[in-house]
């Protein structure tokens, strides 16, 4: 996927293509503007006093950086503890997602057996299936297990396969070469010694696009936590800054920099792996 | 073809996970679900069937029928709107004279990384009467609502988050505008098409699968859309930003009408079906037509 380069030395500088240049650098600017403003917001008023953020009118800058909120975070929670919750649930996420859905993409890519393409539609279908649709039983089959109040809904279940990342996984490895198996089938190699010394190493890319996917989702998620979690001393870091929302007098400065504090660590790793991330959504964009 | 019994067995263990979550996670729920919607279920007693009751309830449900009003009304507006803009963005960011497409794509992008809980602080605080969004508003003499407590301006201020999360979709609409061949452009260039006339006429069509794709993509989203009502507004003012999702987690996990959310599931389930086939149907039509 080259970026398409054309040249027109002639038009490239005339009045008409720099006004055109100057309208569109000035919208996608003015739009980018709006979208970093609540990010930015955020950042400047974890540094604000409860004063400065409702003054008005209202002024981006805080009258000093200094880190009483922050302080604050950690005496208003067990910051820590919320913390360590919330990577027990991010670390399974990512172990359970990879070995699962990279067994299953296996199994529905690299051998050949009747009906596979048709099952793996059924593993498309459940994809569209609205998580709202399940979210009734499956509390109630948890309740029934005694899981609720434990993190067993938010772990375990993660090791059966995701539909969205298995069908990431396939995608990749249905491209790869079907000599790769062949000579070491010959050489009598067994299934798994394929699958786990020459096919794995291979997919990386893809593997790391998962394992970031599923990071993001856990750390983000909400909804999970929320139902599923019924324990304040099993709180994730997201249901602990709804926790000091619903307070009566929610001190709006600190929610902001706990919020700063849960955005900065993706943030960095945006920053950093920002090929993985981009490959995983435009993957995400083809069809099967 | 001849199939080795020893890869079907192979194969068998290597999608095993699978197998078991689609059983126990997924196939057993679902059914249990619409079971369920036959019954009246308080989690506290056993289920008693009770037919089509919840079903038939629903439509003399008042909360119920502003919850799927408001749906529609995001997706009558909010869908379009966001795709418009996702879309225009796209097409703005892969214009062969723009020199920093990289850094505009990263911003457009970051909001998708941020933890709803703390997407949806901000939006509290940029949507107050005195918030962010006035301000700027004020600057051009325009004296701004109460977003959040007007029942006119908070589904808007929604719209507006929804809008903020188009990064994804512009990541999938740019690897879509990639795969249109340049030669294309340049042909309409030598025939006299200008801008518009090129967007409007290679870019849109080519780019239909993939609008698609995103569009769908987003209806699901409303239908699912609860996280962010329940934090920013409850559901309020009055039931102005009661979503369809957020009306049948209030009945399962808040008044504990295990049915009746059930039977709310898979309505939606009915609907989005629905309302998906009819977008396949309107885009292949368009298809055919060329």
């Amino acid at each position: 996927m080259k970026k398409r380069k054309i040249k027109y030395d002639s038009i490239e500088y005339s009045p008409s293509v720099i006004a055109r240049k100057v309208v569109m650098y000035a919208i996608l600017t003015l739009i980018s503007v709006a979208f970093v403003a609540p990010i930015a917001f955020m950042f400047l008023g974890s540094f604000k006093m409860t004063k400065e953020l409702t003054r008005v009118p209202f002024k981006w800058m805080p009258d000093s950086f200094n880190f009483t909120n922050f302080k604050a975070v950690f005496e208003k929670i067990p910051f820590f503890l919320y913390l360590k919750n919330t990577l027990i649930i991010v670390f399974f996420n990512m172990i359970g997602s990879l070995v699962s859905n990279s067994l299953v993409a296996y199994g529905f890519s690299r051998i050949k057996w009747p009906g596979r393409d048709k099952v793996f539609i059924l593993v498309i279908v459940t994809m569209i299936l609205p998580f709202q649709i399940t979210m009734v039983p499956l509390y109630l089959m948890f309740n029934k297990w005694g899981w609720i109040g434990t993190f067993l809904p938010l772990t375990f279940t993660c090791f059966f396969g995701y539909p969205f990342y298995i069908f990431l996984i396939r995608q990749f490895l249905i491209g790869l070469p079907a000599e790769l198996s062949e000579s070491a089938k010959i050489d009598g190699a067994g299934e798994f010694r394929i699958f786990w010394q020459l096919t794995l190493p291979l997919a990386k890319p893809v593997l790391a696009t998962v394992a970031i996917f599923a990071f993001m989702k856990s750390w983000n998620d909400y909804i999970g936590p929320l139902i599923f979690l019924s324990d304040q001393k099993l709180y994730t870091l997201s249901l602990a800054a709804s926790m000091l929302k619903s307070n009566l007098d929610p001190q709006w400065t600190v929610l902001l920099a706990l919020g700063s504090m849960m955005v900065m660590p993706v943030l960095i790793l945006f920053f950093v792996l920002q090929k993985y991330f981009i490959q995983g959504v435009t993957m995400s964009g083809i069809k099967g | 073809m001849d199939y080795r019994k020893k890869d079907i067995r192979n194969a068998l263990l290597f999608i095993s996970p699978w197998i078991i979550g689609f059983l126990v996670f997924t196939l057993y729920p679902i059914l249990s679900s619409l079971y369920y919607s036959f019954c009246e279920y308080k989690v506290i007693k056993a289920p008693v069937f009770i037919g089509l009751r919840n079903y038939i309830n629903l439509f003399g449900d008042k909360s119920y029928l502003a919850a799927l009003g408001n749906t529609v009304y995001m997706l009558i507006f909010g869908v379009p709107v966001t795709t418009v803009t996702a879309v225009a963005v796209s097409i703005l960011l892969n214009n062969k004279h723009l020199h920093h497409a990289g850094i505009f794509k990263v911003v457009f992008f970051i909001p998708t990384l941020v933890p709803t809980i703390v997407a949806c602080f901000l939006w509290i605080w940029m949507f107050q009467s005195g918030g962010i969004v006035n301000t700027v508003l004020g600057y051009f003499g325009i004296s701004g609502p109460a977003w959040l407590s007007s029942i006119t301006y908070a589904k808007p201020a929604f719209i507006f988050y929804m809008i903020w999360t188009i990064g994804n979709a512009v990541i999938i609409y740019l690897a879509g505008l990639q795969d249109i061949d340049p030669n294309l452009y340049e042909a309409a260039e030598i025939d006299g098409a200008g801008f518009i006339r090129q967007t409007m006429s290679i870019t849109i069509p080519l780019l239909r699968s993939t609008i698609l794709y995103n569009m769908v993509t987003l209806i699901i989203g409303v239908f699912q859309w609860f996280a962010e009502p329940l934090i920013i507004t409850e559901g309020g003012p009055g039931n102005a930003t009661l979503f369809y999702s957020l009306y049948l987690y209030q009945n399962a996990f808040r008044f504990f009408k295990m049915g009746y959310a059930c039977a709310m599931g898979w309505v939606l389930l009915v609907i989005s079906l629905a309302i998906i086939l009819v977008l396949f149907k309107v885009f292949k039509f368009g298809e055919a037509e060329n």
